[in-house]
C-alpha cells in the first residue's frame, strides 16, 4: 500500500514509519506544521512542532531511505484547535485540543489531501489498535499496552476515517520497547522526552496563555443557593473538581473543603460546593460519532464502559440515543453504574465495549448525582 | 529517470569546476603564511580573483571573498549602512530575496534603520517613480535583487542607479549573474559560487572604489573586509565558473512554457514574459496546492520548486507573489521551473507528460492544506 506516515519528529511515530517500511509498504513522510512562527528549540518536554522537530523527522526519514515533505496545515490548525480551544474555554468548557486536531486535522484535512493524492492510508505512532470485527469492519481498539493507550483521543474516529488509518504501534507491550527498538534502528531521538500538554502553549501554563487571550476579570463565587461567598481574579482560571486556590476566607458550614461545581463565563462567576456534588449521574452530548459499526439499536440502552478523560479509568454505564430535552435533536445520554467525578462539559465521553472504541460524544451537559439540598 | 528542474536552487557542479577544485584542495598551504607554501596558494588565490575581479568589471582588491550569496549581501547592506551613519534609511523591494529582507528587518530591529519597501507591479517590476519619490540625503543605500529570483523578471537596476545617484546601490546578483549584465555604477554586487556551476559555501561580493564596508567577521585581516583563512579551493572553483559561459537554455525554456501552457491552460506564466532570466518559467496552478503538486511531480522523478527554498522546508505563500498582489489562494498555486547546464529536451517532455495528471490530482486534493 502507499502509506503517509505522518512524522512528528518524536520517537513513537518515526518506529511507527519504520515499521510501516519493514512491512513492505510504499511509506512518504510528512511532518504537519502547525504554526507559522514555530519555536526553535525543543524546551524540556514539552510542545511540538518545532524546527528541531522537524529536523529529526527529517533525519529518520532519510535513514529508512523515504521521501519526507513538510506540509502546512497552520491555518487550519489555528482555526480550528486553537481558536476552537479559546472559544471553548471562553463558553465555560474543558476542550481536548489533542482530539480536536485528530478529528479535524490528522483525519481530516491531512487523510483527506492524502487519500487525494493517492494514498491508501496515514500511519501515525498513536497506541491504538485497528481489528477487524466479525462483520469485515474495522474496529478501533484499545492498545495492547493499557498505560499508553491512546484510542480514548482516536475516539473521534468514524468508519470512514478508520478505513484509511494505520497504527503501527497498537500490539507493542510497552513504550520502552518502542524507544529500544528507536535506539535499535540507530534513531537518534530514541531518548528524546515525550511530548505532552498542549503543543501550542509552549511553556505549559495553560490559564496564563488563555488569561492572554481572553481576558480574566475579577468576579464571584458562589453556592449552590446562589449566595456569594467570595470573589476571583477570572472565572476561566477554574476547573471542575479544583479545590486549591479558591481563597474563600472561611469554611462552609460544615467545615468541608469546596469543590468548584460550575464555571459560568457570562456571569463570571464559579460556583463551588461538597465534594458529593461534583459526582455525576448523567452525562450527555449531541455532537457523538460512532467509531465504525454503529449499535444496532441505539435507542434501547446498551452496556458499555464510558471514559471521560485520556487517563481516566473507565466505568461501567448505560448509553442510549434520546431526542434532547427541548431541542429534540438526537443525544448521546450515558448513566454510569456508579456516579463519577471530574466531568466538565466540553469533555469528551468515549464509550467502550471491552477493548472496542463503539463512538463518543462531547458532553454539553451533566446532571448531578446529588441534588442541591432545600 | 531523475529530471531535475531546480538549477536555481542549485545546479550541478560543473565538470571544469570539479576538476580544479580538487586539484586546488590537494595544494598544502595557507595564503596568509610567508613561506613557499603560503606563496603558492597565496598565487592561486590571487589568481582566481583577478578572475573574479575582471568577470564583475572591477579590480582584485574590490572583491572579497565569502562564505556564499548570503554572507556577501549581509556584508554588503549592513556594511553600507554602517559605514554611511548616521544615513538610517535604506530603499528595498518587497519583492527580496530573505537574506536581503530579514537582514533588513534585522537592521530595523537592532540598528535603527528604516526601511521603505519600495512597490513592485504585477510583473515583479520595481516601481521606479515610488524609488524616486523615496530618495533623500537620509539614504544609506539602495537594494536589489538583478533579477527576481523565484518569478525571473529583469529589474531595471541600470535605471535604479541613475535614480540614486551618489546613493550606493548593492545588487544581489546572485541567481542572475550570467543571465544578465551588470549595469555600470554599483556600488556592490553579491554573487555565489553554487548557481554557477561552482561549490556551495563560496561567494564574493565586488565594491566599487569608494565604497566602504564595515565588516561582520573580525580577525586575522586577511582580507580588508573580512577575516577567515582565505578558502584557496573555494576560490579557485568560482573563478573556473565564472570562466564557463552560461548555458544557452532559452529556447528550451520557451518551449517548456508553452508546453505547461497548451498542456494546463488556465495555468498562468508569472513574471515578465519576455525579459526574464533566461532559465526560469515560473508559474501558478489555480485550484492547486503547490506542495501537492510538487510532491506529486517528485514521486514521478521530477524536482520542481515552490519558490525560493526555505527553514525547515515549511512552505508558505511566497511574499513576491503577494508583493506583486496576487491573493493568498492563488499564491499557494505556485510552482517554478529552471533550466541550466546538462537540462535536455527530454527533461522538458517528461514535465510535459507528468504535469496534467498531476495538476488534475492536485486540484482534488484542492487546498486543504
Amino acid at each position: 500500500m502507499k502509506i503517509l506516515a505522518a512524522m512528528s519528529g518524536g520517537v513513537d511515530s518515526a518506529v511507527a514509519a519504520a515499521r510501516a517500511v519493514d512491512a513492505g509498504h510504499e511509506v512518504v513522510g510528512v511532518h504537519l506544521a502547525l504554526s507559522r512562527q514555530p519555536g526553535t528549540l525543543r524546551t524540556g518536554s514539552r510542545g511540538c512542532c518545532t524546527i528541531e522537530d522537524s529536523m529529526d523527522a527529517q533525519r529518520v526519514a532519510s535513514r529508512l531511505g523515504i521521501p519526507y515533505y513538510v506540509w502546512d496545515f497552520s491555518e487550519r490548525f489555528k482555526a480550528d484547535v486553537v481558536d476552537d480551544f479559546v472559544a471553548e474555554y471562553a463558553a465555560g468548557r474543558t476542550p481536548n485540543p489533542c482530539m480536536r486536531c485528530n478529528e479535524r486535522i490528522k483525519f481530516a484535512a491531512l487523510l483527506e489531501k492524502a487519500v487525494a493524492l493517492g494514498f491508501d492510508a496515514v500511519a501515525t505512532g498513536h497506541y491504538a489498535s485497528i481489528v477487524i470485527g466479525p462483520d469485515g469492519q474495522r474496529e478501533l481498539h484499545r492498545a495492547a499496552d493499557w498505560a499508553k493507550d491512546q484510542s480514548y483521543v482516536l475516539g473521534v474516529l468514524t468508519a470512514e476515517q478508520l478505513a484509511h488509518c494505520m497504527f503501527p504501534l497498537g500490539s507493542t507491550p510497552s513504550k520502552a520497547e518502542v524507544r529500544a527498538e528507536a535506539a535499535e534502528r540507530g534513531f537518534t531521538l530514541a531518548q528524546k522526552p515525550d511530548s505532552h500538554d498542549i503543543c501550542f502553549i509552549p511553556d505549559g501554563d495553560t490559564r496564563g496563555w488563555l488569561a492572554d487571550k481572553v481576558g480574566a476579570e475579577p468576579g464571584e463565587i458562589l453556592d449552590r443557593s446562589g449566595a456569594v461567598i467570595g470573589s476571583h481574579e477570572g472565572a476561566l482560571a477554574f476547573t471542575v473538581g479544583q479545590r486549591k486556590g479558591l481563597n474563600i476566607g472561611y469554611p462552609a458550614d460544615d467545615g468541608r473543603p469546596r469543590f468548584v461545581l460550575e464555571v459560568r463565563p457570562k456571569q463570571n462567576a464559579v460556583v463551588v460546593g461538597p465534594r458529593e456534588a461534583l459526582a455525576v449521574g448523567e452525562l450527555a452530548g449531541s455532537t457523538f460519532s460512532w467509531a465504525g459499526r454503529a449499535p444496532d439499536a441505539a435507542t434501547t440502552p446498551f452496556d458499555v464502559e464510558v471514559q471521560v478523560r485520556a487517563h481516566a479509568d473507565p466505568v461501567p454505564a448505560i448509553a442510549r440515543l434520546a431526542p434532547h430535552a427541548t431541542t429534540g435533536a438526537p443525544e448521546l445520554v450515558i448513566r454510569p453504574a456508579q456516579p463519577i467525578e471530574g466531568v466538565a462539559p466540553g469533555q469528551t465521553a468515549v464509550i467502550y465495549d471491552g477493548t472496542r472504541v463503539i463512538g463518543q460524544c462531547t458532553i454539553d451537559r451533566t446532571v448531578s448525582a446529588a441534588p442541591v439540598p432545600v | 529517470m531523475a529530471v531535475y528542474l531546480d538549477h536555481a536552487a542549485t545546479t550541478p557542479m560543473r565538470n571544469e569546476v570539479l576538476a580544479a577544485y580538487v586539484a586546488a584542495l590537494a595544494i598544502v598551504g595557507n595564503p596568509s603564511s610567508i613561506h613557499s607554501f603560503g606563496q603558492q596558494a597565496k598565487g592561486m588565490l590571487e589568481s582566481a580573483r583577478e578572475t573574479v575581479a575582471a568577470a564583475l568589471g572591477v579590480d582584485p582588491i574590490q572583491v572579497t571573498f565569502t562564505s556564499g550569496g548570503t554572507e556577501s549581501i549581509n556584508l554588503a547592506i549592513k556594511g553600507l549602512f554602517w559605514s554611511r551613519a548616521p544615513r538610517n534609511r535604506i530603499l528595498a523591494t518587497r519583492a527580496e530575496h530573505h537574506a536581503t529582507i530579514d537582514a533588513l528587518e534585522w537592521l530595523e530591529r537592532h540598528e535603527g534603520a528604516v526601511i521603505d519597501w519600495i512597490p513592485v507591479d504585477a510583473l515583479g517590476r520595481i516601481d521606479l517613480a515610488a524609488l524616486e519619490a523615496a530618495m533623500g540625503d537620509d539614504v544609506a543605500l539602495v537594494t536589489t535583487l538583478l533579477a527576481n529570483n523565484e518569478v525571473g523578471t529583469v529589474q531595471p537596476v541600470a535605471e535604479v542607479v541613475r535614480i540614486a545617484g551618489d546613493v550606493p546601490v548593492h545588487v544581489d546578483a546572485v541567481g542572475a549573474l550570467g543571465q544578465v549584465p551588470l549595469p555600470a555604477g554599483l556600488a556592490a554586487v553579491s554573487i555565489s559560487a553554487h548557481k554557477l556551476g561552482g561549490p556551495v559555501g563560496v561567494g564574493a561580493l565586488a565594491l566599487a572604489r569608494g565604497s566602504v564596508v564595515t565588516p561582520l567577521i573580525h580577525g586575522g585581516n586577511q582580507q580588508p573586509y573580512r577575516s577567515g583563512t582565505q578558502d584557496v579551493a573555494g576560490a579557485v572553483a568560482l573563478a573556473t565558473a565564472l570562466t564557463l559561459p552560461h548555458p544557452d537554455v532559452a529556447a528550451l525554456r520557451d518551449r517548456l512554457v508553452a508546453g505547461v501552457l497548451a498542456a494546463v491552460p488556465d495555468a498562468v506564466l508569472r513574471g515578465d514574459p519576455v525579459d526574464r532570466l533566461s532559465s526560469n518559467a515560473h508559474f501558478t496552478f489555480p485550484g492547486c496546492e503547490g506542495d501537492s503538486l510538487l510532491f506529486l511531480l517528485d514521486a514521478a522523478g521530477i524536482s520542481a520548486s515552490t519558490g525560493s527554498a526555505c527553514q525547515a522546508g515549511v512552505p508558505e505563500a511566497s511574499h513576491v507573489l503577494l508583493a506583486m498582489g496576487l491573493d493568498e489562494p492563488t499564491a499557494r498555486g505556485a510552482l517554478r521551473f529552471t533550466l541550466g547546464h546538462g537540462s535536455t529536451d527530454a527533461d522538458v517532455d517528461a514535465l510535459l507528460a507528468a504535469l496534467p495528471p498531476a495538476v488534475e490530482r492536485a486540484r482534488a486534493a484542492g487546498l486543504s492544506g
